[in-house]
């Protein structure tokens, strides 16, 4: 009977946490969100998996026998018209990319190393994937005005449509890393906060 | 009364009446930056020009009267050059940099510019910088010089207004300045108001600067729950961002138009009031100081109420509720189950309050609540508690009320020693609930629909902008529950079904709907 009233907040949040790592709105918005997916049962014939193991043996050995094909056909300077597929050692080779292909996305930096972006949020509306995250606040410089306080790019959702580099208007985010190889052992990792994006 | 032809179509208006208001009638919308229904003309932007048939010179719409036989022409070539042209020189110093700006996505510049101008800029010169960029003027307000067009609004608005004067232009030509009188800050209860009236980004709300774009707003129409006036207002509320970690969904209020009540205008109170829809809010059912689902909690409500006799039962009710509330206080309490302790009224100091807007009552139903519960009961809510310090209440229920702000810590212990069961019922949390026994989480003004019955006696309605946080249920719906726990089918299933139903039992409102209210409100019988 002698709670306070900042007793009971405390217990309150902390039950929050305990229950759930997100927060209540987003578990609300979550629940009307939900949606079943019907799968459709396999017929007897395809859950013995044979025309599913048959058609890719079949896949890979017309592959593996046109390609040897060619090569071998190559060796003797006829088709040379016709390419047949090399393998690279990946990832200790690296393909050759176009330089206008769109890559992992990096922010530009200002002459000072702090970044370009003033955080209009055109990109964060743009967006098509809604992975970037931008929380504005003020920067000291009334000639700035504003910058990005945080600036999170989900790249588990990005789709690389470079809709955000077309949009800016401060020429402020580029995906010209050259980088492909986002691999993380989260999803939470797969979220690029502004350090990380401002790297290289 | 002069009649007028304006782009082929006549129309006749009283004399006096200008162009701009004679187009308005005929749904034409003539651009404006300096001109505001609400302030004295003033004349200085000239993007109203329009063409006047046998007038050598284009003529103002804002300022120009009507004549008879005039022939307006607001789309032909000339007109449109010279809107042209006029938004050219407008922008001439203007920094265009709108990526920064929070007014973008709303700027009648952008508007504008999209509409009539779309000129590539011939400016060769540097633009003339002004003193002041991102500079505080006051508590609520920013100013960006750079980006002000000297259109003057905000300094009508302080001086007939407000009557302040705070505000002015400052200096000559193009180094003209709009600024506060030296020594001054804009610091005013009605100071937000210039930034809504403002046509461009120069002034912008310090408390919403860099928040939210505008374009990820979502509007629901409202009345400000402040003060007994009931401004009325509209919750622009985060609808579209598509952020994970949101911690409030109301972004900012701003007016709405209501000639009768608040015009264009909100006082500053009532403009930052909206920070209590997210924060310290009761989310879910709690008995003895444990988290409890909604059935348990009802069960142990109804329980109480039904082991004690009605005249044990005390319910402090309270004019924040709507009408609809009210009247399901009265339909399950009153008239259901006999309780003759119902009241509202508790001993709360009056507020500030001024000739123009605020008012000393601060709760938005005063007025429905006298009509709804006071016409059947001659008692006030403080005769109750003392009841209850004595001993002769049982159940006590109260609605969201702080009672230990209200009246004192002892006397609230002195309750506690004696009644049995305190539910308390509310939005937010406050010293009081830490003493109930159940706590039931309902829902705010901004989650519900309903309507308010202000100081005028005017009813208005308030729409639900969005679902009640986390398991807060609006206050009728809780007592519906109830009603049926004690086995009473009191048919509350909507709070629409509520007020028709409402409209029969309670004279002063009949014949009302919610259609016929509408969104300025209607008066009730006296
Ligand atoms: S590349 Fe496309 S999906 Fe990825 S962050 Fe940019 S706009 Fe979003
Ligand atoms: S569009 Fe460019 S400047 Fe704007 S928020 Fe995105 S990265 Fe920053
Ligand atoms: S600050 Fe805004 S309202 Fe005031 S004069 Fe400048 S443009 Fe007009
Ligand atoms: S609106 Fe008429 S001159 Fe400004």
């Amino acid at each position: 009977m002698t709670y306070s009233t900042e007793q009971k907040r405390k217990e309150l949040e902390k039950y929050f946490e305990e229950k759930s790592s997100f927060n209540i709105l987003r578990v609300a918005q979550m629940k009307r969100d939900w949606k079943k997916a019907n799968r459709r049962e396999l017929t007897w014939w395809e859950s013995t998996y044979i025309p599913t193991v048959a058609g890719g043996i079949w896949t890979t050995s017309t592959h593996f026998f046109r390609n040897l094909f060619f090569h071998i056909m190559h060796l003797f300077g006829l088709y040379k018209n016709v390419s047949a597929a090399v393998t690279y050692q990946y990832p200790e080779q690296k393909r050759p990319l176009a330089k206008r292909l769109r890559t992992r996305h990096r922010l530009m930096k200002r002459e000072d190393g702090s970044p370009r972006c003033v955080a209009c949020m055109m990109c964060e509306t743009v967006c098509p994937a809604r992975c970037i995250e931008i929380t504005a606040a003020e920067h000291p410089n009334p000639n700035i005005e504003k910058y990005p306080a945080e600036f999170k790019l989900d790249l588990g959702k990005c789709v690389y449509c470079g809709f955000c580099v077309e949009v800016c208007p401060e020429d402020a985010i580029r995906m010209d890393t050259g980088k492909l190889d986002t691999a993380e052992y989260s999803r939470q990792s797969m979220i690029y906060d502004k350090k990380r994006l401002m790297e290289e | 009364m002069p009649k007028l032809t304006i782009d082929g179509k006549e129309i006749e208006v009283p004399a006096g009446t200008t162009i701009i208001q004679a187009a308005e009638k005929l749904g034409i919308n003539i651009p404006r930056y300096c001109y505001h229904p609400a302030l004295p003309v003033s004349g200085n932007c000239r993007i109203c020009l329009v063409e006047v048939e046998k007038q050598p010179k284009l003529q103002i719409a804002c300022y120009t009267p009507v004549a008879e036989g005039m022939v307006v022409k607001t789309t032909s070539q000339k007109t449109l050059d010279t809107r042209k042209t006029v938004l050219e020189f407008l922008l001439v110093n203007h920094p265009v940099d709108c990526p920064v700006c929070d007014q973008a996505g709303e700027c009648k510049l952008q508007d504008y510019y999209m509409e009539h101008g779309q000129y590539n800029s011939r400016l060769v010169d540097v633009k003339v910088k002004k003193h002041k960029k991102a500079v505080s003027i006051g508590p609520t307000v920013m100013l960006d010089q750079e980006r002000c067009i000297l259109c003057t609004r905000c300094v009508r608005y302080t001086d007939s207004i407000t009557k302040t004067n705070e505000l002015g232009v400052f200096n000559r030509g193009d180094h003209s300045e709009l600024d506060v009188v030296p020594g001054m800050q804009l610091d005013n209860k009605y100071s937000g108001n210039v930034v809504d009236i403002c046509p461009v980004g120069a002034l912008t709300d310090k408390d919403f600067r860099f928040k939210c774009r505008v374009w990820y707003l979502g509007q629901t129409k409202s009345v400000c729950p402040g003060c007994s006036m009931g401004c009325n207002s509209e919750i622009h509320w985060d609808k579209q961002r598509p952020r994970v970690e949101k911690t409030a969904r109301v972004m900012r209020l701003k007016p709405r138009l209501n000639p009768e009540v608040n015009n264009y205008w909100l006082c500053d109170e009532g403009r930052y009031s909206y920070k209590s829809i997210d924060e310290n809010r009761v989310l879910y059912p709690q008995m003895n100081n444990e988290l409890v689902s909604w059935e348990k909690a009802i069960d142990a409500v109804a329980s109480a109420i039904k082991n004690s006799p009605a005249s044990k039962v005390g319910i402090i009710s309270s004019a924040q509720l709507t009408n609809e509330d009210l009247y399901a206080v009265r339909k399950l309490f009153k008239d259901t189950l006999k309780i003759s302790n119902v009241d509202f009224q508790v001993a709360q100091k009056p507020g500030y309050s001024d000739d123009f807007l605020i008012k000393a009552d601060k709760n938005p139903n005063t007025a429905g609540a006298k009509l709804i519960l006071q016409s059947l009961s001659g008692q006030d809510a403080t005769q109750i508690l003392e009841k209850a310090k004595r001993g002769e209440i049982e159940v006590l229920y109260v609605f969201g009320h702080d009672l230990i702000a209200l009246y004192g810590k002892p006397m609230v212990m002195e309750i506690v020693k004696h009644v049995k069961t305190i539910i308390w019922q509310g939005t937010t949390v406050n010293e009081t609930c830490s003493y109930a026994h159940i706590i039931l989480p309902s829902a705010v003004y901004a989650e519900k629909d309903g309507t308010f019955t202000n100081v005028q006696k005017r009813v208005q309605r308030i729409w639900q902008a969005f679902l009640p946080l986390a398991e807060a249920k609006a206050d009728w719906n809780i007592l519906n529950m109830i009603a049926k726990k004690l086995g009473h089918d009191l048919k509350m299933e909507s709070s629409e079904g509520l007020f028709c139903e409402m409209t029969s039992a309670v004279p002063a409102f009949s014949e009302m709907t919610y259609e016929k209210i509408g969104e300025q409100g209607m008066i009730v019988k006296s």
